[in-house]
């Protein structure tokens, strides 16, 4: 009975899990970036972004999205406190709750889609650009 | 086994047509999708509607096409004897019996895909433009040296596309490989709309959602289509019925005619609801 109610109202079909499934698989094999390379990726950005401002390590989040026919890196990367002594910041910041953890950069929005041949190179221009 | 063999005869080959003819590439880089049943109704259809065209099996190795056609009793020499210079392209071209402006050149069933030279492949699909409105050309399973040869002479790409993960990530391959050159446009085979209805399919939405092609045609998974091709009588020979329909409304769109949008689950609304009414399965 629970069952029947669950498969009436659920909206998790075969087709949506071959949709989300086929998004998954499509954004590596267009990244053509292993696992491992995209680990290294965020820990690489981890590293310029603590530079310039304090994060939370733990609450780190890159993915990858296709837009149109481009593919985008998202980086939502939450900053716990602002503005290093050591290095003065690209350009101020618009985190005025920079002391909440919630608070987070997203540079997803900067990030132009590239055509399709230059997806190879795109982590490496989101990387820059953030 | 050995009935005579017709001989083509070369009144409408040799016809000259003023247009240089278009060369299209039907591929998917799945096998098994529909890649062959596609280009054998295609060339039917547009041959009813009165162009001259020219099928070519461009799968070397294992070929097909001309089952599917009905006509493997009749082909003789095949696309390697013609880039080899061992006979004529008159001769190695076999007319259809169905439609007399429609010709195959056939793929050499012992040999293989590297013996081909993508140089000379080129040339001869050139030669056949210069002779037919439409070059419609049957690219083997996969990306590799037959996939090659099968686009080498082709200006425009038709993908064949099922509604599966597996053939939707291979398309997406293909098309990434054959880049906007080819102004590739998709045909989604083998539809159910019934289990797209059920949320068992990905509907055609999801698959272009994807692929993002214009979308050239849809055609249903019909058991009518697997008994034709039993007969080597391919569907769009036919007069009645939503499937020859849909191949004609394809043929119509690749000549340039702003044909209706495919509507295969509209059509066949009612009859699911009948199916899944009884239980059935479509």
């Amino acid at each position: 009975m629970l069952e029947f109610f669950k498969n009436l109202f659920a909206p998790s079909t075969s087709s949506s899990t071959a949709k989300e499934r086929l998004r998954l698989v499509l954004m590596t094999d267009h990244i053509s970036l292993a696992p491992e390379m995209i680990e290294q990726l965020k820990r690489d950005l981890v590293e310029v972004i603590s530079r310039y401002v304090e994060v939370d390590l733990q609450k780190i989040d890159v993915s990858f999205e296709q837009q149109d026919h481009a593919l985008a890196m998202l980086a939502n990367i939450p900053i716990i406190s602002v503005g290093r002594p050591t290095a003065e910041p690209p350009k101020p910041l618009e985190t005025p709750s920079a002391a909440a953890p919630t608070a987070a950069m997203k540079s997803g929005g900067d990030v132009t889609p590239l055509p399709k041949r230059k997806r190879r190179r795109r982590a490496s221009t989101a990387q820059a650009s953030v | 086994m050995h009935e005579p063999v017709a001989q083509p005869t070369t009144e409408v080959l040799a016809a000259p047509t003023a247009p240089r003819g278009r060369a299209i590439v039907v591929t998917s880089g799945k096998g098994g999708v529909g890649k062959t049943t596609t280009t054998a109704n295609i060339g039917h259809a547009l041959a009813r509607r009165g162009a001259t065209v020219a099928l070519v099996d461009a799968d070397i190795g294992l070929r097909n096409l001309d089952l599917v056609l009905g006509l493997e009793q009749r082909v003789r020499y095949h696309v390697l004897d013609v880039l080899e210079e061992k006979i004529s392209l008159d001769d190695a071209l076999v007319r259809d019996k169905h439609s007399p402006t429609l010709c195959l050149l056939a793929a050499a069933q012992a040999r293989e895909k590297d013996d081909v030279d993508e140089t000379k492949m080129k040339a001869l699909i050139d030669q056949l433009r210069e002779r037919f409105d439409y070059v419609i050309i049957d690219s083997p399973a996969g990306i590799e040296q037959g996939f090659k040869n099968a686009v080498i002479g082709a200006s425009e790409a038709i993908v064949v596309c099922t509604p599966e993960v597996s053939a939707v990530r291979d398309v997406d391959r293909v098309i990434g490989l054959l880049g906007n050159a080819f102004r590739p446009q998709l045909i989604v085979n083998r539809l159910r709309p019934a289990l797209v209805k059920k949320g068992k399919m990905l509907s055609v939405e999801d698959v272009n959602a994807i692929l993002r092609l214009p979308l050239l045609g849809v055609i249903g998974d019909e058991p009518e289509i697997i008994i034709t091709t039993n007969r080597g009588m391919p569907i769009a020979l036919q007069d009645e019925g939503a499937t020859a329909a849909a191949y004609r409304a394809i043929a119509a769109r690749i000549a340039g005619e702003d044909v209706a949008a495919p509507t295969v689950e509209v059509k066949d609304s009612f009859m699911d609801r009948l199916g899944s009414f009884f239980g059935g399965r479509r």
